[in-house]
């Protein structure tokens, strides 16, 4: 690897993302289809702030995830699980003026992923995060409280840090909770700001 | 409820760390047009394959690329190859270039590299960011013609791992 010097970060142009479609029903991944998809209603939402303290505002946030029963719709998944006709799994927003974002979708199941016998991802949401610049740029997955499977992920404890871990971790929220509707779940993002290149845990 | 979140925020804070963009992601993020940067006169057309560290295609890679107000999102195919139109970027303070990161399965957290251009040996030569590279490998940075389109094949380990940035 080649380090580049500190001032490479304040010269780089900001992500153009433009050319990705976002539209409204893209943040509603419950909506996509005629009918309801099956499983556990949920809102994800929170704060995509750098770490400078900055929210990161009118940003891109895209999600992917498997259904209720712990299948994706890609292809290239074979897991024997049923493929629900009323859930794709991908959804787009942008981050409003205070870097907020906010998904409806169904909670994913786990699945297990033959990378040894017996191996079983907790249940988890991709993100896809652009940011100011080039070196904002994050992919990462969120994990829901309370899953016993993270113990055992060999993805998640790949952050040898306890606390770099925790902080894929989303926290149930009553306030973003739609009464007799949905679950909230909560889960703040930090990128890496432009003053500074602060070290992941 | 303002002032306790600004509050809050105003402190330096850590990272949320990166996770592999996993196997499954090809219904999500790819998009209609996406690996169409430029149209018209001024496309180039970009091919190369992604190399894991034995020679072997990775054919489940997404790249993305971005030059000025142009950007471009491609996945490799079962071959591990991509393809690129984009219109080559001026020269400014540096040599024209695309940035590029690279996702992969593989990969717990990107890597970004450069695509420079073949035919810009002069601006290539004083350029502040290729000449941070040992000079055996900046050839790993620099496309080649074959024919009408630029070549550029991105080897992630190995003998001729392409030259990769710490960001």
């Amino acid at each position: 690897m080649v380090r580049l010097p500190a001032e490479w970060f304040h010269e780089l142009p900001g992500p153009v993302f433009g050319r990705v479609p976002v539209l409204a029903r893209d943040a509603d991944l419950t909506l996509q289809h005629e009918g309801q998809p099956l499983g556990e209603r949920i809102v994800v939402s929170g704060r995509v702030v750098d770490s400078d303290g900055h929210p990161v505002r009118h940003t891109l946030v895209e999600v992917w995830q498997a259904n209720a029963a712990g299948r994706y719709v890609d292809p290239v998944d074979d897991h024997p699980a049923p493929l629900d006709p009323n859930f794709t799994g991908a959804g787009r927003c942008l981050t409003d003026g205070e870097g907020r974002y906010r998904f409806v979708t169904v909670k994913p199941g786990a699945y297990p992923w033959r990378n040894d016998e017996n191996a079983w991802r907790p249940a988890h949401i991709h993100f896809s995060v652009f940011g100011a610049s080039l070196a904002s740029r994050l992919v990462t997955q969120m994990y829901f409280p309370g899953d016993p499977l993270m113990a055992l992920d060999p993805i998640l404890q790949s952050i040898p840090d306890e606390r770099g871990r925790d902080l894929l971790v989303a926290t149930l929220d009553l306030a973003l909770t739609e009464p007799e509707w949905a679950l909230g779940y909560r889960w703040d993002i930090t990128l890496r700001g432009r003053n500074a290149t602060p070290r992941e845990l | 409820m303002p002032r306790r979140e600004s509050s809050r925020l105003s402190e330096k804070r850590v990272p949320t760390p990166s996770q592999t963009v996993g196997p499954f992601f090809g219904y999500a993020l790819p998009f209609e047009g996406g690996h169409e940067a430029a149209s018209g006169a001024a496309a180039l057309r970009i091919e190369g394959q992604l190399l894991d560290g034995g020679g072997e295609p990775v054919p489940d890679g997404l790249l993305e690329l971005w030059a000025g107000q142009q950007f471009a999102r491609c996945r490799t195919d079962s071959e591990g190859l991509f393809h690129v139109t984009v219109a080559k970027p001026a020269s400014g303070d540096e040599a024209p270039h695309l940035d590029v990161t690279v996702f992969a399965r593989g990969l717990l957290r990107h890597l970004a590299t450069r695509i420079y251009f073949p035919d810009e040996a002069a601006a290539n030569a004083t350029d502040r960011i290729l000449n941070l590279v040992d000079p055996a490998r900046r050839h790993t940075l620099i496309a080649h013609a074959e024919g009408a389109v630029l070549r550029f094949d991105i080897r992630l380990q190995g003998e001729s791992e392409t030259v990769f940035f710490a960001l």
